[in-house]
């Protein structure tokens, strides 16, 4: 195993192993509810919480929890604190609840989240494995305020509720809708390939030269 | 209860409102399995299998033993899952031993497959009876293989043309889906 010092396991996270946009987990809550800002707000929180609370537990026992049976009890970690996201939300933001709908239950399934527990939080010390799942949880918000920020902006002309243009303005009403989805990530991922040619391109121009 | 009929609950689950292009679940093989038609099929087999089962288990759990716990739905609906996986694994194992090689690591990842998941949710959410389940399993099973297949064939011939190096890969496979997708916003009329 690699060492890392804490303030890696932070920010790992956050840009270079970012959940969404590099390592390709999380993407049905990504795409699903991504087509305003608040609900990417209010899935990002949801996920945020269970990341962080299941991180923390799951690391605190990890000595006691038995190898054979590991994957089935960080799910059963995982499903408590979704059930908890869950009730919380439909009693605080009753609103939001209601337009995540079934994909709030769905966070169970999120594989960042599994991922985190197996790769990290299962081997490290609890202050080391909230400080990842705090890096991994900002991560994906940025990825999902991104999203919805695109998506909102684009299709609807408005950010966080807010009228960005005239009332002439004509919505994109596609990227609202669940293509709109997959093309802006598909987008923002190919922007970051062309990002990453001309980084790379100019670093070997700087060793040639 | 739910009184849409059987046939537009199949066809909704297959193809307007289908599992991966429209609700986004079971992205994971979408992006992962999709690169053989083959693969591609067997997968989506699969996939109508454990979804049948799914339903069944979820709906006889959300009958008769949930009825005054609904909190309790997540966790149990996860354990069943993820038993259920496991059942289906070591049967195919026994039985199929040449299937099981063929699908691999495919078979146990599909506990975190949204699309299972996701199912039995939405299932209990709109109050699906027995019968209603089963259709809307078979249909959300055959509209990912249908996704899965269509995807699977449009990357196979994409591998022949020529594709700018930076757009190979997931941004490509996101923009194709993204496509996908728009064509089957046509079905959204039918019902």
């Amino acid at each position: 195993m690699r060492t890392t010092t804490p303030s890696q396991d932070f920010i790992r996270g956050i840009w270079q192993e970012n959940p969404v946009l590099i390592q390709m987990l999380g993407l049905c809550p990504a795409l699903a509810v991504t087509n305003t800002v608040k609900n990417a707000l209010a899935m990002s929180a949801a996920t945020f919480f269970v990341l962080c609370c299941s991180s923390v537990l799951i690391s605190t026992f990890k000595s006691i929890i038995p190898k054979e049976v590991r994957i089935s009890s960080y799910i059963l970690v995982i499903a408590t604190f979704v059930t908890l996201a869950d009730m919380m939300l439909q009693a605080y933001a009753p609103v939001q609840h209601k337009e995540l709908g079934a994909f709030i239950a769905l966070i169970v399934v999120n594989c960042m989240i599994l991922g985190r527990q197996e790769a990290f939080a299962s081997r490290n010390k609890v202050y080391r494995s909230l400080l990842d799942a705090v890096g991994t949880g900002i991560g994906f918000t940025i990825a999902l305020v991104m999203m919805g920020g695109f998506r909102e902006i684009l299709g609807i002309g408005t950010f966080f509720d807010i009228p960005l243009f005239g009332p002439n303005f004509e919505p994109w009403v596609v990227m609202v809708l669940p293509a709109g989805g997959f093309l802006t990530l598909g987008f923002i991922i190919l922007g970051m390939g062309v990002y990453e040619q001309r980084k790379q391109a100019r670093q070997a121009h700087g060793e040639a030269a | 209860m739910n009184d849409q009929t059987l046939f537009s609950i199949f066809f909704s689950a297959m193809v307007v409102n289908n599992f991966t292009l429209a609700m986004f679940l079971g992205l994971c093989p979408f992006m992962g399995v999709s690169a053989r038609v083959e693969t591609a099929l067997r997968m989506g087999l699969a996939n109508i299998f454990v979804l049948v089962l799914t339903s069944l288990s979820a709906w006889v759990l959300n009958t008769y033993i949930l009825e005054n716990a609904p909190y309790l739905r997540i966790i149990s609906f996860i354990i069943v899952v993820a038993s259920l996986v496991q059942i289906v694994e070591m049967v195919v194992k026994k039985i199929a031993p040449v299937l099981f090689r063929q699908l691999g690591i495919f078979l146990p990842l599909m506990t975190t497959n949204c699309a299972i998941f996701g199912l039995a949710i939405f299932q209990t959410n709109r109050g699906y009876d027995f019968l209603q389940g089963i259709v809307f399993a078979i249909g959300a099973g055959l509209g990912l293989t249908l996704a899965l297949v269509l995807m699977a064939s449009i990357r196979e011939t994409s591998e022949l043309s020529d594709i700018p190096a930076i757009a190979k890969g997931t941004g490509l496979t996101l923009i194709i889906a993204g496509s996908l997708s728009l064509a089957f916003m046509g079905f959204a009329g039918l019902l």
